[in-house]
């Protein structure tokens, strides 16, 4: 490290003693490199121990179940489950989408795939908008008792789910739309909005207010100020609020089952009544793949845009 | 062109009173700055003239219309904000359109206002830029140039050169000025920059607390403040004062304290005053100069710090304790620790009662 040190400073030390117009004539000192710290120090050694076991810990889960679903049936029952397989398969794959059967009903995870995605779109496009629509109006638009508002609104978010379903069941009941797709939509909109409007009221409160106020000379009305400056000036937290969104709903299994009704079991529960649906032996290999499949939109987001939404997570919804 | 009249005007959040009962009239054209500390309500008056703040009590009128109520975009102003508030998605032009593209104007008339604009103030190489890609001075110049197309009767301006680096705010500085002299529309000036306030009004109004202090012209503000906080406001370093008494003697004024002795019967009295009143007198660093020992003077004190400024030094001197400053020609030769005698020039000298600190 000393020997490296030597030249920068000696470098740095040559404009001061001999000025600017003896450096002309000399070759430029190069700039020299930052010294390198050494790499493998045994701190810096604990560290990548520590944080590979733990990474190993929890991929191992993902392992086993990503090689039992391209086992056959008979390797599995020789129970070494840390083995690779000995014959590759894609058969499992290929019944878990399209003829796992949930009791009588042989049609595999794709019914509650395609539900799932039923739910999903306009559930998620009805939350973010909501939320960033609250967001905004809270941030910006001087309503009266816009704090209690919100404060009620964060209340909501605290309440556990149980305390509020029967109460919901029985209201959408009253009203003829009890268990329907419009019926889950509402619910992911209603318990979405607490967080979705969190993280837009967050953001939209680091905005600038002076740039609302321009707008505001500038003519700009609620509609205008929202569609033609905050929405363009908020693509970062609406991709935040859709990877939220759509790992929350997909991942969700209680609303489901009791709003969406039989027709349109997400594919969570569809996934739940393929592994109990108990006739004979386990389907292990069956059942990985489906669990597989069903974990594959978030997980795909997930690696997707895994960045956005750390940077979420810290420009806003943990904040508060 | 208008002009702008505010009548009783009561500001409070919660109850918290901002702005207590203010009146201010603004001529056609004028260039009105208010300048303050921080936190005196200077922005807040501003922004209640342009809609954005609700007043609690009085009335606003621009242009004799009572906009007491009326929407910011329906009051005939533009607006200039500190940091600049430009909207950063959308390019220059379109930011300078914005307004005009609400408000449904045609096209054509849209791009002459906006090429107008761009050219007065030297944008029109820049218009298809995003304010991310430019400098701060050109911010600021769209800024200025969104209320420049809305045809503005009355340009607000909040601290519009505060984010700026020196040299360039005083480059903006005097591009305003020009603007408001080619322009000749009303312009209300928001600063807390005393050589903004100074350079730019035509009148000044300088507020504490929610209350105008003084308006008049700069000039007059500076040579005569009506009271110890204007004085100690303006200038730097601000105005010496001294505390001591008046005495009346033999039809002579005369102003006298441990220190400083000076004949004040010139001085042009506003109050009545009588004899022995604690009085505070006041003297700008450049009204006192150093004189010989055995010149008349009205003061000895202690040469301290010497703070050399380009064109004129200022020179700190200690007077039994009180701290007084002083400006000199950058020439002087000058040796800390020596004893000084100072003399004033009589004709600039302000009187304040010691209590109410108001103008004597």
């Amino acid at each position: 490290m000393s020997t490296s040190l030597t030249p920068s400073s000696a470098s740095t030390a040559i404009p001061s003693t001999l000025g600017s117009a003896a450096l002309q004539n000399q070759p430029q000192p190069r700039r020299t490199e930052r010294p390198r710290a050494a790499f493998f120090t045994p701190a810096r050694l604990g560290i990548y121990a520590f944080l590979i076991s733990a990474a190993l810990f929890f991929l191992l889960p993902l392992y086993v179940m990503g090689i039992t679903s391209i086992k056959p049936m008979d390797e599995i029952r020789q129970g070494n489950i840390f083995a690779l397989p000995l014959v590759v398969t894609f058969e499992p794959w290929a019944q878990a989408w399209s003829s796992a059967c949930t009791g009588l009903d042989c049609k595999g995870i794709a019914v509650g795939f395609w539900n799932s995605m039923e739910i999903l779109v306009p559930s998620l496009l009805l939350s973010v908008f909501m939320g960033s629509l609250n967001g905004y109006a809270l941030s910006f638009w001087k309503v009266k008792w816009a704090n209690w508002l919100f404060g009620i609104l964060m209340l909501g978010a605290f309440i556990p789910y149980p305390v509020m379903i029967y109460p919901l069941v029985r209201m959408f009941a009253s009203i003829n739309m009890f268990q329907s797709i419009p019926n889950i939509v509402l619910i992911h909109t209603f318990f979405g909005m607490p967080i979705m409007t969190l993280l837009f009221r967050n953001y939209y409160a680091g905005l600038p207010v002076e740039l609302f106020k321009a707008a505001r000379i500038d003519g700009g009305g609620f509609w205008r100020i929202y569609f033609q400056l905050m929405v363009p000036m908020s693509l970062p937290i609406f991709v935040v609020a859709t990877i939220m969104q759509t790992t929350g709903i997909w991942n969700d299994f209680i609303l489901g089952l009791i709003f969406a009704g039989r027709e349109n079991f997400p594919i969570t529960v569809q996934l739940n009544n393929i592994i109990n649906s108990t006739q004979g032996e386990k389907v292990y290999n069956v059942n990985m793949a489906a669990t597989l499949l069903t974990s594959m939109v978030p997980l795909v987001v997930y690696f997707v845009s895994g960045r956005w939404f750390v940077r979420g997570i810290a420009a806003g919804a943990v904040k508060g | 062109m208008s002009n702008v009249s505010i009548k009783d005007l009561n500001i409070s959040f919660g109850k918290t009173s901002v702005i207590e009962n203010l009146h201010l009239d603004i001529k056609v054209g004028e260039f009105v700055v208010l300048l303050g500390p921080s936190g005196c309500g200077k922005s807040t008056l501003l922004h209640s003239i342009a809609g954005l703040i609700d007043v609690t009590d009085g009335q606003v009128e621009i242009a004799g219309k009572d906009v007491t109520w009326a929407d910011p975009k329906d009051r005939g102003i533009g607006m200039v904000f500190q940091s600049y508030a430009l909207y950063p998605t959308m390019t220059v032009e379109r930011n300078l359109s914005f307004g005009l593209r609400i408000s449904g104007m045609p096209k054509a008339d849209i791009g002459k206002r906006v090429d107008n604009a761009a050219r007065m103030l030297q944008l029109t190489e820049l218009l298809q830029r995003k304010p991310s890609q430019l400098s701060g001075g050109q911010r600021q110049r769209v800024a200025i140039g969104r209320a420049l197309v809305r045809e503005a009767k009355v340009f607000l301006l909040d601290e519009p050169l505060s984010n700026l680096d020196a040299k360039l705010r005083a480059e903006l500085r005097r591009e305003l000025k020009q603007l408001h002299h080619d322009l000749g529309a009303t312009m209300i000036y928001v600063t807390h920059d005393q050589i903004e306030a100074m350079t730019l009004a035509t009148r000044l109004a300088v507020m504490r607390a929610g209350k105008i202090q003084q308006l008049d012209a700069p000039d007059v503000v500076y040579a005569r403040p009506a009271n110890m906080f204007v004085a100690g406001f303006l200038g730097s370093p601000s105005m010496n004062f001294i505390k001591g008494h008046l005495r009346n003697s033999g039809g002579r004024v005369q102003f006298e304290s441990a220190v400083f002795q000076a004949d004040v019967s010139d001085y042009v009295f506003l109050q009545p005053h009588v004899d022995n009143q604690p009085t505070v007198l006041g003297i700008r660093p450049e009204h006192l100069h150093m004189v010989a020992a055995d010149a008349p003077h009205n003061a000895q004190a202690t040469l301290g710090l010497i703070e050399p400024m380009g064109a004129y030094k200022i020179v700190w001197l200690d007077a039994q304790g009180a701290s007084l400053a002083l400006q000199v020609e950058p020439t002087m030769a000058l040796t800390s620790g020596t004893l000084a005698h100072l003399a004033m020039d009589p004709g600039h000298v302000s009187l304040f009662d010691a209590t109410t600190e108001d103008r004597l």
